[in-house]
């Protein structure tokens, strides 16, 4: 099992940050690597199990599917069902706590799955590094500028 | 109602760095200005789950709290009130600490639920929420912020980042006596990841110097006319600057390390992260830089080697020297018999003092006798004298006893063959410290135990002298005439 952990504070209160991250087909707007989204059979994409399905810029096709959301802890846990990626088991929560000290946040971005031996090195970096902390960066921004 | 408090803060410190002082149960006091005075009841580990702390706070007050959880997986600690002169009811509160991965700094949460009396509520939260999380998360940004001052010393110096910073350091460009150190200008190098850079204060002179000295370990310590060496195992000082990747200590950390390669006879010098660790308030220094590496050579004996307890009969020689006398006390607070042989009368006080019951005064190596005498032989000899007591060694050990040869200051050892140990059934070890602390786990417990043994004294006597004075230290301890350790100040 390999595990990825990445985490930041951003600039902004938490209910604001979540209201930006919440909508599990909203990627496309806020994460500069995702290019589309939608949710499969219509359902609304705050329904547990639900699953979305979008494309990376780069044209990878990823299904994941909705495992936990809490409006009270602002976190949200999701499974891969379907990716070009080469992993397994795959289980990523992106989760957000309020920094009392200042209206900001602490953001958190961690994974576990399995892969091919010889491949955590790559995966972990191209997770955490790239489609994390390239989240984080794009909030990061996003907040800062207002 | 259960009254709930949330606080949370941003350190800009490694969270490896802010769990050391918070997961240490008894620390407030040194950190927290509300509390004026922090034990742990009952003489038990702070670390240890379930203990109660007793504060005496700045106003008069007093609570009693005790420690639900630790986890240093999860950098989490739980702790609930068991009695307090506030009324704070069913007081349970938790401390997590989180890593910033970006940018390597900590979140820290810290929270609690309780009950008040009626109409208390509000005026209580507020206690909790400003005057102990809030204020805390200051204190604790203040303490990491000044930790240098805690010596009393002259702050390290401020050096440009990545700049090398000038240090005067003794060097050796020829094998031979102490007349072959001299002082010369050097420098210390940025640290690079997983390096530290030190200022240091006090530097331990050991017996192991001498021998690179001589050249009888030609291979650890190369020199020549244009590469002179650097001798010294062990230093004391204050954090400079720490290279990418270093959790654990931070610029202004009094620390103290210890390494496997000589280099320490330098006012500032750069090593691995993994040799260094933080020096408790109690401890100065002088006797970190004097005693982490015999403290440890003695608990490695005492412990692992000799596994002296209740009853053992452990001959220590050179009993008034450093190693020695930490011997002699670690062993009696073991319960063993401990002999001793020293040179002169004065130090066979001294070594008396620390806990020798049976003292032998002996210029030429003669004690086997009365070892024999007063106690049928010894079950652990700790060897430092070498070839001109070898015989005198064998015939002092008891029946399957340990001869443990640590050194040689009258020369190596001939070789002990098997047919002469099986006369008496007996065990021969040949150590080397530094193999039994080679992760940094090994170093930080056994250096945790040394540090505790050393805050609690009793302190072995040290005699200080210049870094550039270092020939005569040299001079001085091999005159056999030193009592207890050396230190070199920078």
């Amino acid at each position: 099992m390999v595990r990825v952990y990445v985490s930041t504070i951003i600039d902004a209160a938490a209910e604001n940050v979540w209201a930006r991250v919440r909508d599990f087909n909203a990627l496309p707007q806020w994460h500069p690597g995702i290019a589309d989204s939608r949710i499969e059979n219509s359902d609304p994409s705050d329904r547990i199990g639900c699953i979305r399905h979008f494309h990376t810029r780069d044209g990878g096709m990823i299904r994941e599917r909705l495992l936990a959301l809490s409006d009270y802890d602002y976190s949200c846990t999701y499974s891969i069902l379907e990716s070009p990626m080469g992993v397994d088991n795959y289980v990523a929560t992106l989760k957000l706590t309020p920094v009392t000290d200042g209206a900001r946040t602490f953001a958190e971005w961690s994974a576990e799955f399995d892969c091919a031996e010889g491949r955590e090195r790559e995966l972990t970096e191209h997770i955490g590094g790239g489609v994390f902390q390239g989240g984080f960066d794009a909030l990061k921004r996003h907040f800062g500028r207002r | 109602m259960l009254q709930k408090v949330v606080r949370s803060t941003v350190i800009d410190a490694p969270i490896d760095r802010v769990w050391a002082v918070l997961r240490d149960f008894n620390s407030h006091d040194q950190w927290h200005d509300v509390v004026a005075e922090s034990r742990i009841e009952g003489g038990e580990a702070p670390t240890q789950v379930g203990c109660i702390r007793s504060f005496s706070l700045k106003d008069g007050n007093r609570i009693r709290e005790q420690l639900l959880t630790l986890s240093d997986t999860d950098y989490r600690s739980t702790y609930c009130i068991v009695e307090a002169t506030v009324p704070l009811q069913r007081y349970v509160a938790t401390v997590t600490l989180k890593p910033v991965t970006d940018g390597n700094r900590t979140f820290w949460h810290w929270e609690s639920t309780f009950a008040t009396p009626p109409g208390m509520e509000r005026e209580l939260r507020q206690m909790v929420a400003e005057g102990v999380y809030e204020a805390g998360f200051e204190n604790l940004r203040r303490h990491l912020g000044r930790r240098g001052d805690a010596g009393g010393g002259a702050r390290g110096v401020a050096a440009p980042r990545g700049a090398p910073i000038a240090s005067r350091e003794i060097r050796l460009r020829r094998y031979g006596g102490p007349e072959q150190l001299e002082v010369g200008a050097g420098e210390a190098a940025p640290p690079r990841p997983g390096e530290v850079r030190i200022q240091q204060r006090a530097i331990g002179v050991n017996y192991f110097d001498i021998y690179l000295r001589r050249g009888w370990i030609p291979a650890l310590l190369p020199v020549s006319e244009s590469r002179p060496g650097v001798l010294g195992m062990e230093a004391a000082g204050t954090v400079v600057d720490v290279g990418e990747g270093v959790g654990t200590v931070l610029p202004g950390d009094r620390v103290a390390y210890l390494g496997p390669l000589p280099g320490a006879y330098r006012t500032v010098r750069t090593v691995p992260a993994d040799w260094v660790v933080r020096l408790p308030a109690a401890v100065e220094d002088e006797t970190a830089a004097a005693m982490l590496l015999k403290g440890l050579t003695a608990d490695v004996l005492l412990r692992d080697l000799g596994r002296v307890g209740p009853g053992t009969r452990l001959l220590v020689h050179a009993a008034a020297g450093g190693v020695g006398l930490l011997l002699c006390a670690g062993a009696r607070r073991l319960g063993a018999t401990v002999f001793g042989t020293v040179s002169t009368e004065s130090k066979a006080r001294v070594a008396r003092e620390h806990g020798c019951q049976h003292v032998i005064v002996t210029a030429n190596y003669r004690f086997a006798d009365a070892v024999q005498r007063e106690a049928g032989g010894a079950d652990v000899i700790v060897d430092g004298l070498g070839d001109a007591a070898r015989d005198e060694n064998f015939a002092a050990l008891a029946r399957r006893g340990h001869w443990i040869s640590l050194g040689q200051a009258s020369g190596a050892l001939q070789p002990i063959s098997p047919d002469w140990l099986v006369q008496k059934s007996a065990t021969f070890s040949r150590p080397v410290v530094f193999d039994y602390v080679s992760t940094p786990a090994q170093l930080a417990e056994r250096a945790q135990r040394v540090l505790d043994a050393l805050a609690r004294g009793p302190l072995p006597p040290v005699e200080r002298y210049a870094l550039d004075a270092a020939a005569q230290a040299h001079a001085r301890l091999e005159s056999r005439g030193s009592v207890g350790a050396l230190v070199l100040l920078a």
